[in-house]
């Protein structure tokens, strides 16, 4: 294991990952900004990442220093045709990407090798300090790249035109000089198909359900909490329980009832289920926040002479704001985006939700960037949303979701 | 009157008026939570042993059209009698009419028909199935024009009493019999599996690596954590679509990217080749989950002492060390609660895979089979039998759950 341990060898291994990772991206990159072909070169990105790794070992220079030797390097690779990002199309662009990429490489390589001291033996906190410091540079490239990639492609299809998308599936650049036109596919959405009503559809069934679910789980939730009854260890474990049961089991039955008493395809019958499927969660999350509240207080009030309905009133709730947020939003959030429920218990477009409607966009015949269009319309609202209150969002999902 | 040094034992009445607000309190939760989850768990059971399609949900019911046909003397007044179902039986089917009073009856009623009046009554003990009659009442009328105007616009009235198969007693294990013997259940069952405990590992583990990237405080920490976030926030009808134009085979850009990158010759139907679908799904599975795995992970690592970090530091130990010693122990609790729930969730997860590949190219799942059962080949006997097999499943990972929960401090 003493070669593991060797400064050389460990700036030659993560200069040679590095640089695959670093040409991965930015041919990545540069083929979606411009459609065009960019692919790296894996084996030359190895060694010439092996050497820049030794470079940087052996002589150490500053950052700048070695931000400029590697773009220069690159560029001259480039040049005499040789470099780690391969573009069939011209010198300029390929002595662009790979500069840039040289430039990178150069700039990040002295931070990866930071406590490694030079070529020789090397402490294994060293070691494993570069290795780590590469596998964090990995992990924010990997990650970023694959949650905003689908968004990305989500929003670029949606303003595109059907011939734009056929002519080169790779070009993820936006046309802005197009003004206004761009959202043609969002004019049309509203204007032809009704995604307004379903937009207000969705907002009135999301907001009710975030009512009725407080109205039940808020005194609920105290009872569990903070009130003794036989019963009540049964109780607080069979909540849990009964937020298990897949939605897709009691779907059948529900749908065979509404069938029969009529109440499929109207918005009461939505709004009767959509609460129970959110009471469990929120009434587990709710209690747990209430036992963390001091008894005192609510003693105190007691004692003045408060019944137990106005202690709740005007002590509890008051003092557990933070809390209603984070649940509202949480079973917000699950009555926008739930899809089962509304595809299988609304036929009629005019109380669609937005994920029935979207649903309903999913055929042959209408273009692809209306059906993102319409994924646009229905997760914007949502991330405003959760990126405006994150700080509750966050501590909404923590708190008792373990739903999926 | 002597003070006892004791408490007073039993019930006392503050407590029972405790007690009786809790019920109170949660009467309402308890009420709606019986009626949309305990009775449709009950008439799931029910229906698995029925063998019922999705066209029996109506029960049979005699069908009558009422229209005056012929002329001169073929004048009459037919009725169109019919069962709606082909094979179940209608009692007591009685039918009544007025008939209007410029029509006048010349010749025989037909066999169960009285009239009293101008009110016309027929009765017959049983339609059979797939019955379908004309009765003809031989009449005669001054102005035929009119009269076909008045008969038609008197509305005859219809009754039977059928049988319906939903709320008889009549059971069988047909259901069961079917889903189990096929050869696709065991297809169904290893699909699954391999959905849910890839999907929950992939999801536990991408988890641990984001929190382990974000668990520092640095500019833009923040955003990132948000956005890290995305996918488990989406709807997934959104997300799934954004998937299956991203790897559309057609024009997808990832296949776009990957041919122009030479790593493959052709385009790869990524969610219609087995056993590729299946990786896919479960690959969405991980990204769209890795987030909450990623939330509770963080908010543990957060709250670890970090005295703990200091004194490792002073005895030299290295972060490996630091993780595999210290950070892991600690972690451990959350981890294997997390891959309880998420199992279980997993396991549960009908959209996602509904969504892209509907079932099709080797992924169809237990959920997905329940969907496929009752409305694709309108089975919904055998799709409850499926569902009951869900729910079965479910039961015992839950009394696995809890004996574990009660061990490890909750959530």
């Amino acid at each position: 294991m003493r070669i593991f341990l060797n400064g050389a060898f460990t700036a030659a291994l993560l200069g040679a990952l590095w640089m695959m990772v670093l040409a991965t991206t930015f041919a990545v990159a540069a083929a979606f900004a411009t459609g065009e072909a960019f692919r790296p070169d894996l084996l030359l990105s190895l060694l010439w990442g092996l050497i820049g790794g030794l470079a940087v070992v052996y002589t150490g220079p500053g950052k700048s220093l070695s931000m400029v030797i590697g773009a220069a390097a690159l560029v001259a690779l480039s040049v005499i045709g040789l470099p780690p990002v391969v573009a069939e199309l011209s010198l300029t662009a390929r002595i662009l990407v790979n500069g840039a990429l040289g430039l990178i490489f150069g700039l990040s390589q002295p931070v990866l090798l930071a406590e490694v001291t030079g070529p020789g033996s090397q402490t294994r906190h060293a070691i494993e300090d570069a290795v780590i410091r590469f596998l964090t540079g990995f992990g924010y490239i990997f990650f970023t790249a694959i949650v905003a990639i689908p968004f990305y492609v989500m929003v670029m299809t949606s303003l595109k035109s059907q011939s734009e998308l056929l002519k080169n599936p790779l070009d993820f650049s936006i046309d802005l000089s197009k003004g206004w036109d761009l959202f043609r596919s969002y004019v049309e959405l509203f204007r032809d198909f009704n995604f307004g009503d379903y937009l207000l559809n969705s907002m009135l069934i999301s907001v009710l359900t975030v009512f009725i679910t407080l109205l039940f789980s808020v005194p609920g939730a105290y009872a569990v909490a903070r009130l003794r009854f036989k019963g009540r260890a049964v109780l607080s474990r069979s909540i849990l329980l009964i937020y298990m049961v897949p939605i897709i089991v009691l779907a059948l039955p529900i749908y065979i009832a509404f069938s029969v008493t009529g109440l499929r395809n109207t918005v009461v019958g939505i709004l009767l289920i959509y609460p129970v499927t959110t009471i469990p969660v929120a009434l587990y999350m709710l209690q747990g926040y209430f036992r963390g509240l001091p008894h005192e207080i609510e003693e105190a009030g007691l004692m003045d002479g408060l019944s137990r309905l106005a202690v709740i009133w005007k002590i509890t709730l008051p003092l557990s704001l933070p809390a209603l947020a984070s649940v509202s939003l949480y079973v917000f959030m699950i009555a926008w985006n739930e899809f089962l429920l509304a595809f299988m218990l609304l036929d009629d477009p005019s109380k669609f939700t937005l994920t029935r409607g979207i649903a309903s966009l999913n055929s042959s015949e209408i273009p692809r960037q209306h059906l993102m269009a319409g994924s646009v319309i229905a997760t914007v609202p949502i991330m405003v949303l959760f990126l405006g209150l994150e700080r509750f969002m966050t501590k909404g999902l923590t708190a008792g979701s373990v739903k999926g | 009157m002597t003070h006892s040094p004791l408490p007073p034992r039993g019930v006392t009445p503050l407590a029972r008026r405790e007690a009786r607000l809790a019920w109170g309190l949660l009467a309402p939760t308890l009420i709606s939570v019986a009626l949309v989850v305990v009775i449709p768990l009950l008439a799931i059971f029910w229906i698995s042993f029925k063998p019922i399609g999705l066209a029996d949900l109506r029960p049979p019911a005699p069908i009558l059209r009422e229209s005056l046909r012929g002329s001169g003397d073929s004048l009459r007044i037919e009725y169109r009698l019919r069962n709606s179902s082909q094979d179940k039986v209608i009692e007591n089917v009685v039918i009544t009419d007025t008939l209007p009073t410029d029509l006048t009856v010349t010749g025989d009623l037909p066999a169960g028909c009285a009239l009293t009046g101008r009110d016309l009554r027929c009765a017959f003990d049983q339609l059979e199935g797939g019955y379908n009659e004309r009765l003809r009442i031989p009449v005669a009328a001054a102005d035929e024009d009119a009269a076909e105007e008045a008969a038609e616009g008197s509305e005859p009235q219809v009754s039977g009493e059928a049988d319906s198969i939903l709320t008889n007693f009549e059971f069988s294990t047909e259901n069961f019999a079917r889903i189990f013997d096929s050869d696709e259940f065991i297809a169904v069952m290893g699909v699954t599996l391999f959905y849910t405990v890839f999907g929950t590992i992939g999801a536990l583990g991408v988890g641990l690596f984001a929190a382990l990237l974000l668990n520092k405080s640095f500019k833009g920490q923040g955003i990132l954590r948000g956005l890290y976030l995305f996918p488990y926030v989406a709807p997934v009808i959104a997300v799934a679509f954004s998937w299956l134009i991203l790897f559309d085979p057609f024009s997808g850009s990832a296949n776009a990217l990957l041919i122009r990158m030479g790593v493959t010759e052709g385009a790869i139907n990524f969610f219609g080749e087995r056993p590729l679908a299946l990786i896919m799904v479960t690959v969405f599975e991980i990204w769209r989950y890795f987030p909450l795995s990623f939330l509770f992970i963080l908010a543990r690592m957060q709250s670890i002492d970090t005295d703990m970090y200091e004194a490792a530091d002073m005895d030299g130990a290295s972060p490996f060390q630091k993780f595999w010693y210290l950070s892991l122990p600690q972690l451990l609790g959350i981890l294997s609660v997390l891959f309880l729930l998420r199992f279980i969730w997993t396991f549960n997860k009908f959209d996602d895979i509904f969504l892209l590949t509907g079932g099709n190219a080797g992924t169809r799942t237990l959920t997905v089979n329940v969907y496929e059962q009752a409305f694709a080949i309108s089975n919904i006997g055998a799709g409850a039998a499926v569902a009951v097999v869900i729910f079965l499943c479910l039961l015992s990972f839950s009394v696995f759950f809890f004996r574990f929960m009660s061990r490890e401090e909750g959530l």
